[in-house]
C-alpha cells in the first residue's frame, strides 16, 4: 500500500471517491511510514488509535455517500496549532505538559471538512528558529539528506510531507516558517495573506506577523488544503472578512502573469548557484508567456532589521503568560514569587527563546521605544507601500526563498547569521502579503525555491503561477 | 503646622467598572460573588492560543460617560498592552488604552456649601481588569480567583483641580452620580465597582511649581478617600516643615490604622512598555454614532435637579436630596404620580425611608416600601386620616410584614381621632390630672402646651390630631 502515501491530495480524494482504496488503507499506510521513519523526529505527537477509528468512521461516510471535502485524508498538524484534550507543546518544554482545553480554528475547520489528524509535527519552539534545532523534543532531520536541516521552524511538516508521512501539513510563518523549509525539503509551502486564515488557538509568537498555512506535495494540494482552511472568524479580531475563493479551481485557470523582479535583491544575491537557479526558473515561465518586469523594492534591505525589532517586541508580551501559575511548567525549586517566576521561565524556555524576549524586552523599554520600535513600525509601512506601488504594474513578485539550501545541523551556531536565512521571506510577513515557496532546481545537490509573493488576497494567483511551474517542470516530483 | 500656608493639590484616578453583560474581551459573564474561577474562561485565563475580541457594549458605555461630560471623543480607539507580572494577571500584560483614549477632555461640575467649582477630566481610557489573589484561605499558599480578570474598567482621570479632600469627595460623588444616572455602572463601592486612586501634593499658595506628589492607591470608599487624602496633606506638609524632601512614591491607605504607608519609590516602578495591541485593530467612531449617543443620554442630574425645582417647586438643598441617585429620584417620581405634594414626599422619602433603609442596610432599589405605599401614607395625612406617629408606626409594619396600607389602618386601629367632642373628653381628663401645670400655662409659660398636647397623643396611641388638641387647648386657656 506504499504507493498510495506517494499519491498526490487530489489523486487521494479521487481514489477514495470511486473507493479505488479505503482511508483505512490510507491511513493505515501513513501510520506505517510514521513508525518506519521515527528517526526523522517528524512528530511530537501520533494519534493512531484515534486516526484507524477516523477512518473507519470515513470511510463509512464516503460508502453513504456523506462525505465531506477532504473526507479520509490523513493529514498532520504543527504542533502549534491547540487540540482539544491533545498535548499542545509549540516545540517547548514550557507547555510540554499542556493538555489543550480547547482547539484551534485550523484544527477545528480542516476537522469538520474530514481529514483525520495523524499527530502532531515538531518545530523550532515558539516557532522561533529556522533549523529546527530549537525544539525542546530535539531536532527533525531533512529526509532527503539526514545529515542536514530541514529548515524552520516548520521543519517537522515540511520534513513530513516529503517522507510521505501524511497527505499534506498544516504549519505557520512569522518569517518565513513556511517558505525556508518548504525550500530545504523540496516541497511546496503557502502562507496567505495575513488575516485570511484565523489565528484562534494558534500559539502566538509575534501576532502581528503569526498567519497559518499549508505544506503539501505541490501548489494543486496545497490550494485545495488551504481552501478548507481559510476564512473569516469572529474569534480572531484581525481575521479579514472576505469571501473565500474557489482556490481548487482557480490554481488550474489559464491566467496572465505579469512577474516582478526585484533589481536591488537579484543583484545582491552572494550565490552563483541560487542565482543561476532562480534566473534559469523565471526564463521557464517566460517562455511560457508570463511577462517579465524588473521593479524597485527600496527600503526591502531594512526587512531583517525591522523584523528583528518587531517580532522580538510582540513575543516578549506573548510570552509573559507562561509564567508557571495556571499551566506549563512550574519550576520545583520556589520560595518566593519572584522565584517562582524567574525558575519557571529560566527552566522552561530554550536560549533562542529567552534571546527573543530579551531582544524585545528591551526595544519596548522606556526610552529606547523610538529609538527601536517605533522606527521598525515606520519601516514596516514603507515596506508595504513598496510593494503597493510594484503592485500597480505586476500581478506577483518573485525572488529566491532562500539564500541557500539546506545546511549541515549544528554548523550555524551565530544567531545573527542564523536570522538571515529569513532575508528574503521576511518582507511578506511585514506587508501582510500571500507568499509560496515552490521547488525550483537544486543548489549543492539540495532543493532550492523559488518565492512567489502575491497582492493581498491574491492566493489563488500565486499558485496559479506555481501550477504553471509545475506543470512544466519535474523539480516538485518525489518519491 | 498650619493648613494655611500650604495649598494642597489632587487629582484623582477613579476605575469604574462597567455594567456590561459580558467581559471587556471574552463573552464570560460578570457576576458578583459567583464561586471562584466559575466566570472565567480560556480568554480570561490567557491559555495559549486564544485571542481577545473587544466587546462593543463598553464602547457604548464609554462614549455616554464622554458625551454626559461635555469630553472630546477619539475618532479612533486604540488599545495597548500594558505589560507586567503578577499572579493575577493571566497574561502578563494588561489590555488598557495608552495613546488615543477614546474620552479626551471634558470636566465635571462640582458643589460646595453654595459655590461651585468646575472639575477637569483629563481623559478616560477603557481597559479590563485583573484577577483576585486571595492570601487569607490557605496557610502556606495564595489563592487566585479570575471572575474578575477581564472585566471592564473606564479609568477616568481628573486633572490636578482639587484642592481638599472635601472636593475629592465632592469630584467623586458626581462621577458616582453620572455613571450610575446613565446606567453604565452600578456604582458599587463595596463590591469594588468603583475603585480610587489619589495623586496628592502641596505646594506654597504663590509657588507656580506643583509639589512632588504622592499616589494613593486602590481606595474603596468615600469615607476613606476623605480620611486618606487629609492624612495624607498632613503627612506632606510636616514633612515639608521639617525641612524634608517628600519622595515621588505609591503610598497604600490603611484603613484600619487610618495611615499611608509606601509602597514603592519612582526608581522601583515599573517600566510597563506599553506597545499597541496587535490582536485588535483600531476601532474607528463615527460622528453620527456620537450622535446618536447624545440624542439617547438619560436625564443627568443636573438638569433632573433642576427640573424638580422648577416643576415641583423643590428648594435646591431638597431637589439635591432627592437627585442623590437615579433610584431615589425615579422612587421620588413615581411618589408623585399619585399626585402627593411634592414636599412631603422628598421628606418622608429622605427622612423616614432613608432612616429605614440605613437601619435595615439596604438601598432604596431593594426597598420593601413601595413608592404606592409611601404615596398613600402621605395621602392619609394629608387628609388628617392618621397621624404623623401612627404613619411612622405603618412604615414599620409595611416594611415587615407588607401588605395594603388601608387594610393595616383598620387593622391596626391607627385612623386618627378628629371627633372633637372625644378629643375634648380626653383633654379634659389630662388637664384635671394635671391642674397645676394648667395654672403654670395659663400664666404664660408657653412651652407646657407641647406637654400637654403630648399627654392626650399618649392617651390616644398617637391617634388623635395634634391640631385638633391643639385648638382645643388654646380655646380651653382663653376662656
Amino acid at each position: 500500500m506504499s504507493e498510495l502515501i506517494n499519491l498526490s491530495l487530489t489523486d487521494q480524494i479521487l481514489g477514495l471517491a470511486d473507493k479505488s482504496f479505503s482511508s483505512k488503507e490510507i491511513t493505515e499506510a501513513y501510520l506505517n511510514e510514521i513508525k518506519k521513519k521515527e528517526s526523522l523526529n517528524c512528530f511530537i505527537s501520533v494519534f493512531e488509535e484515534e486516526s484507524e477509528e477516523k477512518a473507519l468512521m470515513a470511510d463509512e461516510n464516503i460508502a453513504k455517500n456523506k462525505a465531506r471535502p477532504l473526507e479520509g485524508i490523513p493529514i498532520a498538524h504543527k504542533d502549534i496549532f491547540c487540540i482539544k484534550d491533545k498535548k499542545t507543546t509549540c516545540g517547548s518544554k514550557m507547555l510540554s505538559n499542556f493538555i489543550s482545553p480547547y482547539s484551534s480554528e485550523v484544527f477545528s475547520k480542516l476537522d469538520t471538512a474530514g481529514a483525520i489528524t495523524l499527530g502532531k509535527t515538531n518545530m523550532d519552539e515558539f516557532a522561533m528558529g529556522s533549523s529546527n534545532e530549537t525544539s525542546f523534543y530535539g531536532n527533525v532531520l531533512n529526509p532527503i539528506n539526514e545529515k542536514l536541516s530541514p529548515g524552520g521552524s516548520s521543519g517537522g511538516s515540511a520534513a513530513a510531507v516529503r517522507a510521505n508521512l501524511c497527505s499534506f501539513a498544516t504549519a505557520t510563518d512569522t518569517g518565513g516558517s513556511i517558505r525556508q523549509p518548504a525550500s530545504f525539503c523540496g516541497v511546496t509551502g503557502i502562507k496567505p495573506t495575513y488575516g485570511r486564515v484565523s489565528r484562534w488557538g494558534m500559539i502566538a509568537f509575534a501576532s502581528s506577523l503569526d498567519q497559518a498555512g499549508i505544506i503539501a506535495k505541490n501548489a494543486k494540494d496545497a490550494a485545495i488544503a488551504l481552501k478548507y482552511m481559510s476564512g473569516f472568524d469572529q474569534k480572531d479580531s484581525t481575521s479579514l472578512n472576505e469571501e473565500v475563493k474557489d482556490l481548487q479551481k482557480e490554481v488550474d485557470t489559464d491566467q496572465e502573469h505579469v512577474i516582478g523582479i526585484p533589481k536591488e535583491v537579484i543583484e545582491k544575491i552572494k550565490n552563483d548557484q541560487v542565482r543561476d537557479s532562480f534566473r534559469n526558473a523565471i526564463s521557464i515561465l517566460e517562455k511560457d508567456g508570463a511577462k517579465i518586469q524588473e521593479i524597485n523594492l527600496p527600503n526591502i534591505e531594512y526587512s531583517l532589521p525591522a523584523y528583528y525589532v518587531i517580532a522580538p517586541a510582540e513575543c516578549s508580551a506573548n510570552l509573559a503568560r507562561y509564567d508557571g501559575i495556571r499551566f506549563g511548567h512550574r519550576s520545583e525549586s520556589v520560595s518566593s514569587l519572584e522565584d517562582l517566576y524567574v525558575n519557571s521561565r529560566t527552566e522552561g524556555f530554550g536560549r533562542e527563546v529567552k534571546n527573543r524576549i530579551f531582544i524585545g524586552t528591551f526595544c519596548l523599554s522606556a526610552g529606547y521605544y523610538d529609538a527601536f520600535y517605533n522606527k521598525a513600525l515606520k519601516i514596516r509601512n514603507l515596506i508595504k507601500s513598496d510593494f503597493d506601488e510594484a503592485f500597480k504594474k505586476v500581478s506577483s513578485i518573485a525572488m529566491p526563498t532562500c539564500s541557500n539550501s539546506s545546511f549541515e545541523l549544528g554548523s550555524i551556531n551565530d544567531p545573527v547569521e542564523m536570522y538571515e536565512q529569513d532575508i528574503y521571506t521576511i518582507p511578506a510577513n511585514l506587508a501582510g502579503l500571500p507568499a509560496l515557496s515552490i521547488p525550483s532546481g537544486t543548489v549543492d545537490e539540495m532543493p532550492i525555491g523559488l518565492q512567489l509573493i502575491g497582492n493581498y488576497l491574491e492566493e489563488g494567483r500565486i499558485l496559479n503561477l506555481a501550477n504553471k511551474f509545475q506543470k512544466l517542470t519535474n523539480f516538485h516530483e518525489f518519491k | 503646622m498650619s493648613l494655611n500656608n500650604w495649598q494642597p493639590v489632587i487629582g484623582l484616578e477613579v476605575h469604574v467598572q462597567l455594567a456590561t453583560r459580558t467581559k471587556l474581551f471574552s463573552s464570560s459573564p460578570i457576576a458578583f460573588g459567583a464561586d471562584p474561577n466559575t466566570q472565567a474562561n480560556e480568554i480570561d485565563l490567557g491559555l495559549p492560543g486564544v485571542l481577545p475580541v473587544l466587546n462593543k457594549e463598553a464602547i457604548s458605555h464609554a462614549l455616554r460617560f464622554g458625551c454626559a461630560i461635555n469630553a472630546e471623543i477619539s475618532e479612533k480607539v486604540v488599545f495597548a498592552r500594558k505589560n507586567y507580572f503578577y499572579p493575577d494577571l493571566p497574561k502578563g500584560y494588561q489590555i488598557s488604552q495608552l495613546d488615543d483614549p477614546i474620552v479626551g477632555k471634558g470636566s465635571v461640575e462640582i458643589k460646595l456649601g453654595d459655590k461651585s467649582k468646575i472639575i477637569g477630566v483629563t481623559r478616560a481610557h477603557l481597559e479590563e481588569d485583573a484577577g483576585k489573589s486571595i492570601h487569607d484561605l490557605y496557610s502556606n499558599n495564595s489563592a487566585i480567583d479570575l471572575n474578575r480578570a477581564g472585566t471592564c474598567l473606564l479609568e477616568i482621570v481628573s486633572e490636578p483641580d482639587l484642592s481638599s479632600a472635601e472636593e475629592a469627595v465632592e469630584y467623586l460623588k458626581k462621577i458616582h452620580s453620572i455613571v450610575t444616572f446613565l446606567g453604565i455602572s452600578d456604582g458599587n463601592m463595596s463590591q469594588g465597582s468603583m475603585r480610587c486612586d489619589a495623586n496628592v501634593s502641596v505646594k506654597r499658595p504663590d509657588d507656580q511649581k506643583l509639589g512632588t506628589r504622592t499616589e494613593l492607591k486602590n481606595i474603596n470608599s468615600f469615607k476613606f478617600v476623605e480620611k486618606a487624602i487629609i492624612f495624607e496633606i498632613d503627612r506632606q506638609i510636616k514633612e515639608l516643615e521639617r525641612g524634608e524632601e517628600i519622595i515621588q512614591e505609591t503610598r497604600l491607605y490603611d484603613s484600619k490604622k487610618n495611615l499611608t504607608r509606601s509602597m514603592r519609590s519612582k526608581e522601583e516602578a515599573n517600566d510597563y512598555r506599553y506597545f499597541p495591541e496587535p490582536d485588535l485593530i483600531p476601532i474607528k467612531i463615527s460622528k453620527d454614532q456620537i450622535n446618536d449617543v447624545r440624542k439617547n443620554l438619560p436625564e443627568l442630574p443636573e438638569i433632573m435637579k433642576e427640573r424638580f425645582m422648577n416643576s415641583y417647586e423643590l428648594s435646591d438643598d431638597n431637589a439635591e436630596l432627592v437627585t442623590i441617585n437615579k433610584e431615589t429620584a425615579s422612587f421620588f417620581e413615581e411618589v408623585l404620580s399619585y399626585e402627593v405634594s411634592p414636599k412631603n414626599a422628598v421628606n418622608w422619602i429622605t427622612g423616614d425611608l432613608y432612616a429605614l433603609l440605613n437601619k435595615n442596610d439596604t438601598n432604596i432599589s431593594e426597598s420593601k416600601v413601595n413608592p404606592k405605599h409611601i404615596a398613600e401614607i402621605i395621602q392619609n395625612i394629608e387628609d388628617q386620616k392618621i397621624s404623623g406617629p401612627s404613619a411612622k408606626k405603618l412604615l414599620e409594619i409595611v416594611w415587615s410584614e407588607g401588605g395594603e396600607i388601608q387594610e393595616l389602618i383598620k387593622k391596626e386601629g391607627l385612623e386618627q381621632i378628629s371627633n372633637d367632642d372625644e378629643i375634648e373628653k380626653i383633654l379634659d381628663e389630662v388637664i384635671s390630672e394635671n391642674q397645676k401645670q394648667f395654672e403654670q400655662l395659663k400664666s404664660g409659660k408657653d412651652r407646657l402646651q407641647g406637654f400637654f398636647v403630648g399627654q392626650v397623643m399618649k392617651k390616644t396611641s398617637g391617634s388623635a390630631s395634634p391640631q385638633v388638641v391643639n385648638e382645643l387647648l388654646k380655646d380651653k386657656l382663653s376662656k
